[in-house]
């Protein structure tokens, strides 16, 4: 047999082409909405035009006789057995925690929640019979807003319960033992700066509108859903539905986007199971554009009161956050945790000694909220750092030079935090300086003040933003301990096939971040075979049976490392074989570039590869005593730490004061996500985020009136950006790995989102400081921006 | 969202279009590009029973000249009209607008005329034909008439076409000797116009001897700014004198409040946009 050339380690860090974007791009795949079975149906929803009432009658049978329909039922008709929507997180003990089903069944909470359906056996037929459904509604007060929420006499969401207010949750650094009281510190204080920020509510707007289809035919029961979470939607339809869990089969085929939007169990899930059950057939339901808009969960929705006390050589001492969190009418899958992710995050990079951080989680008249990229650590990374360009003015400092009095230096890691955390590693003295350079900041502060000077109706800012996340979510103990539902480990199987080609199945569920193409590249590295000889398998609980999915920055960081676990028993295994073909004893054994060979022997001489030994393996005739004919391997993983990469991104905002625009001129993203697999797929990460950071800041907002009608319901009225309102951006890196990872990797795929929105508001102000402005609401609209501009004290 | 069940019909001729309308009575559409139609089917806001396609009717599409004035077909659509070097060379006014229309798919689809028909006060291009004082030349059962762009536009989005009628042509004066300038403000690219101001002047030595100037999407209809083209008409071709008429590009103005603006905010946008517009147009720096 010949042997296969040496190939040195170097698919890990090589810019790959994504080998899944073919498909993705041209549309040459399987979403779920492409799925089409023998003989089923389609399932049209009925949804709430209001956003609370007390629904005293529906009458489906008008429905039943339209042309095509084959079932139309409400949520009385189904009350017995539609279950409970799981929530995964009650993040304290007394944590209010309501009823959730699927379909309302005598009072409606939110607009949009879903009423009744018809199972017709096209689309259209099921739509327009829906027209044919009568329902009574008695209108309830409405409460949409926080503050009026938590009021005496507010309309209560959940009569029952007697209050909007679903939980407080605390921390306390003095009383964690992380640090010292803020009542100590905030005594102490030459300075302390008070602040309320508004983070406005968001829609994910994934691009593929969630999309399912259930098959009650045949022995096992399969859900194909457009969903982040395969795994955690079979385990918690069993639970649900009492469906025994090996009758339940889940895929996620390719998945257009998530951006956290589908990590949630969804009523639309359990009300085309459901349907499926009742008529026999598939059934399958796409949600339109609005619908989604309207229903899909939300994101952020906070509300900040922030103090932070310093020294006037600027010093921060200690801070103090009060936040009320609206949770929408319901509890989803991890909507009351969201906010606690940003807990740990608000001392960001800096080293002061006292924290305390309280949350109220707030009940309204709206769709839920639930994780959406970056989940917490974009809020708290936005309040600190807007915070710590107030103290820079407040002190007089330059904001670069305020945070470098705070920081963490790159040789003081690991960092125990004051929030109770580890910081692994980093070094945000590298990364600041290589983006001011990038930046040119210096010169960019001589322009803001020669437009100062002159007057300039259009105004430069200058925007900074160091950030540091958590990444690779998450340790079980940890998650155990903040009263998580599940684990946050995550597993691999490598098996070597009898030509030596490699299939390898994640646990973990990409939706468009190129796992396919990164594990690739890994799994070449370990085992030494060609990129191009690896396919990556997922989503499909029939070939992955075991995993935790694919969120909170965790694939590479958590599956990454159960992926070189299960390549390293691979070649373990492989060894007996190879010494038994190579006559020579397993401990003269050397595995190098994809080849086994005697130690000391020239690289040129006989080897065995590994798909020598596979095809061995696979014949079997010639077995070692005790070697069992297989080469296949798994792992299962579980961190010991999250890892935490850190930036540094500067923003150059030119403001219109006649008019209010902000356009962003110049924008810089350093990055230290650790070693990187694939450049591409990095800056890629990067880009995506910051664009919707900007949104963020800029943008995008969904508003609701006072009777809980959203207003920003179509893609028009949202306003997410384009292409074409957005920065050219300077992606660049410094690597500083992970020391406990064995790739060296930590994760990018919400850095970007949680540095950016900060930069670019920072930005805003520091245009606008010499006209009185030091804070805008977000989004900063030119109307907002313009009336800053109005109020603020012009002398 | 998919749309309500309709009958769908495609003539030829202009004759035949107005028929299938008038047959049809009230609940007939004409259908040009779909840009606007179709997302109101689809949202189920409107469900008509017969949609009646102009796209097929040659006389309706295309650009000609004709003497005085350029005369460009209902069912031409913005991407053609920008490659038009007609309109380039006589009406860039309108070019320079239409190529600010959403963005390229909506641009490849929409039409001139589904534009003007459907009277959105956040269009673009029905300011722009009042700024330039087009004609409009209207087809039905009675047979032809013409329109003014000042009287086209009723209400929101609502013109003074019948049920039964098909916008035909439009009609743009060449205006030698003027130069304009569109100025659009938006919340996102490739959206509609906040407030847009369509302006068009012409100079004389030092002076501006003439200006014409619509609004977009400060009232129901496309607002012509008599107030300001009255202030500028022998002004200076000055900063100050431009900035001081704007000032009057208010008036009786009924701006909307909505998610993107509100009426107050507006307001003030007119006078600034105003000023650049007719600084722009007037090469005045
Ligand atoms: C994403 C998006 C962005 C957009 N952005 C902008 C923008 O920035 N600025 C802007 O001005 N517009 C914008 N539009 C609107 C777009 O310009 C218009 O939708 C389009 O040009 C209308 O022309 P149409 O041919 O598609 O008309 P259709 O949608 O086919 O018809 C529109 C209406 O006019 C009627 N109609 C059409 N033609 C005739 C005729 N010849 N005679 C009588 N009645 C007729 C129809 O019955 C219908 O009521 C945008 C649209 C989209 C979808």
């Amino acid at each position: 047999m010949t042997i296969m050339e040496e190939r040195a380690a170097t698919e890990v860090g090589a810019a790959r082409r994504r080998k899944e974007d073919a498909r993705l791009i041209t549309g040459r795949t399987m979403w779920t909405e492409n799925i089409t079975l023998p003989g089923m149906l389609h399932l049209a929803i009925l949804r709430s035009p209001m956003a609370h009432a007390r629904i005293t009658r529906v009458d489906t049978s008008a429905a039943l006789r339209e042309p095509g329909v084959v079932a139309a039922f409400s949520g009385a008709d189904v009350a017995g057995v539609q279950g409970s929507l799981p929530c995964a997180w009650p993040v304290t003990e007394d944590m209010l925690l309501p009823d959730h089903p699927p379909l309302a069944v005598d009072e409606v909470r939110h607009a949009g929640e879903a009423v009744a359906v018809v199972v017709a056996r096209d689309r259209a037929a099921a739509v327009d019979a829906l027209a044919a459904i009568e329902v009574d509604y008695e209108p309830l007060p409405v409460v949409t807003e926080m503050p009026a929420a938590l009021a005496e006499g507010a309309p209560l969401v959940h009569a029952d319960k007697g209050t909007n207010k679903a939980y407080t949750w605390i921390f306390d650094s003095g009383e964690a033992g992380t640090g010292q009281s803020t009542e100590a510190t905030f005594a102490d204080a030459e300075v302390v700066i008070k602040r309320r920020y508004v983070q406005q509510r968001l829609i994910p707007a994934f691009m593929e509108p969630r999309s399912v289809v259930a098959d009650p035919t045949g022995d096992q029961h399969t859900i194909w859903s457009a969903t982040q979470i395969p795994h955690i939607l079979r385990f918690l339809l069993a639970v649900v539905t009492g469906t025994p869990e090996h009758k339940v089969r889940v895929v996620a085929p390719d998945v257009g986007g998530g951006f956290g939007g589908k990590l949630q169990v969804t009523a639309e899930e359990l009300i085309t199971f459901l349907a499926a059950r009742r008529v026999g057939k598939p059934v399958k339901y796409t949600e339109s554009r609005s619908d989604s808009i309207l229903t899909a969960h939300h994101g952020r929705d906070q509300i900040q009161d922030l103090e932070l006390a310093a020294r006037r050589d600027g010093t921060v001492l200690g801070l103090r956050v009060r936040l009320l969190a609206n949770m929408g009418a319901y509890m989803g899958l991890v909507t009351p945790g969201v906010p606690l992710l940003g807990a740990f995050m608000y001392n960001a990079i800096y080293k002061f000694p006292s924290y305390r951080f309280e949350c109220v989680g707030v009940f309204t008249n709206t769709t839920i909220t639930d994780a959406y990229r970056g989940a917490g650590r974009p809020e708290a990374t936005y309040a600190i750092e807007r915070m710590m360009d107030e103290l820079a003015v407040e002190v007089g400092l330059d904001p670069i030079e305020v945070r470098r009095r705070n920081w963490i230096a790159h040789d003081e890691f690991p960092f125990d935090t004051v929030a109770g955390l580890t910081y692994d590693s980093g070094n945000y003295e590298a990364a600041t300086d290589k983006a001011t350079s990038l930046f040119g900041y210096d010169e960019l502060r001589r322009e803001q003040a020669a437009r100062r000077e002159s007057n300039d109706p259009v105004q430069l800012g200058i925007g900074v933003s160091t950030y540091t996340e958590m990444c690779g979510l998450a340790p079980s103990r940890v998650l155990g301990a903040l009263r998580y539902g599940a684990g946050g480990w995550e597993s691999a199987t490598v098996r070597v096939l009898p030509t030596g080609k490699v299939e390898v199945v994640t646990g973990t569920s990409p939706h468009g971040q190129g796992h396919e193409t990164a594990w690739s590249q890994i799994v070449a590295d370990q085992l030494g075979v060609a990129f191009e000889d690896v396919e990556v398998l997922h989503g499909d609980t029939r070939t992955s049976h075991k995993g935790l999915d694919t969120y909170g920055s965790r694939s590479l960081a958590v599956g990454g490392f159960a992926l070189v676990n299960a390549c390293t028993r691979v070649v373990d295994k492989a060894r007996p074989v190879a010494a038994h073909l190579l006559e020579c004893d397993v401990s003269d054994l050397e595995f190098k570039g994809g080849a086994f060979r005697v130690r000391g022997a020239p690289a040129d001489s006989a080897g065995r590869t590994l798909a020598d030994c596979s095809l061995a393996v696979f014949a079997a005739h010639d077995l070692p005593e005790g070697v069992e004919p297989t080469l296949d391997a798994e792992a299962t993983y579980d961190p010991a730490n999250f890892s935490f990469p850190h930036g540094t991104h500067l923003c150059a905002t030119e403001v219109d004061t006649e008019t209010g625009r902000v356009t962003i001129r110049s924008y810089v993203a350093v990055d230290d996500v650790g070693r990187v697999v694939n450049p591409l797929i990095v800056e890629g990460q990067v880009h995506g985020g910051v664009a919707q950071g900007i949104a963020q800041a800029l943008f995008e907002e969904a508003v609701y009136d006072a009777d809980g009608n959203l207003l920003t319901g179509t893609f028009v009225d949202y306003t997410p950006p384009s292409a074409a309102d957005l920065p050219d951006i300077v992606s660049d890196r410094t690597e500083t790995p992970a020391p406990d990872h064995p790739l060296g990797t930590k994760g990018v795929g919400e850095a970007g989102t949680i540095a950016s929105t900060p930069a670019v508001v920072n930005a805003i102000v520091d245009a606008l400081r010499p006209y009185g402005v030091d804070d805008i609401r977000m989004p900063c609209t030119p109307e907002r921006v313009w009336r800053a501009v109005q109020g603020g004290d012009r002398s | 969202m998919i749309p309500a069940a309709f009958d769908y019909t495609r003539p030829s001729t202009v004759d035949d279009a107005v028929r299938a309308l008038a047959g049809a009575g009230e609940d007939a559409k004409v259908l040009a590009g779909g840009q606007s139609l179709i997302p109101v089917l689809r949202m189920r806001l409107a469900a008509p029973t017969v949609l009646v396609d102009i796209g097929a009717v040659a006389e309706l599409r295309g650009v000609r000249d004709d003497g005085d004035a350029l005369v460009v077909g209902a069912t031409t659509r913005h991407a053609d009209l920008l490659r038009d070097p007609l309109v380039a060379a006589h009406a860039p006014l309108l070019a320079q607008a239409t190529a600010q229309v959403g963005d390229r798919q909506v641009r490849h689809l929409g039409t001139i005329g589904g534009s003007l028909s459907h009277a959105d006060p956040a269009g673009d291009l029905p300011g722009v034909t009042v700024a330039l004082e087009a004609t409009f030349e209207v087809a039905g059962p009675g047979g032809r008439r013409t329109v003014p762009a000042a009287e086209f536009f009723v209400d929101f989005l609502t013109t003074a076409l019948a049920p039964d009628e098909v916008l035909v042509s439009v009609r743009v004066p060449k205006r030698p000797g003027w130069t304009t300038h569109y100025e659009k403000f938006v919340r996102v690219a490739q959206a509609w116009a906040i407030v847009g101001v369509a302006a068009a002047v012409r100079r004389e030595n030092g002076t501006i001897a003439e200006a014409r100037l619509a609004l977009t999407n400060m009232g129901t209809t496309p607002l012509r700014a008599a107030g300001v083209e009255e202030a500028l008409t022998g002004a200076p071709a000055t900063v100050d004198a431009v900035a001081s008429a704007a000032g009057r590009a208010g008036e009786g103005a009924d701006p909307p409040t909505d998610v993107f603006a509100s009426a107050g905010y507006r307001r003030h946008l007119a006078t600034v946009l105003t000023k650049r517009a007719v600084l722009a147009a007037g090469g005045i720096v």
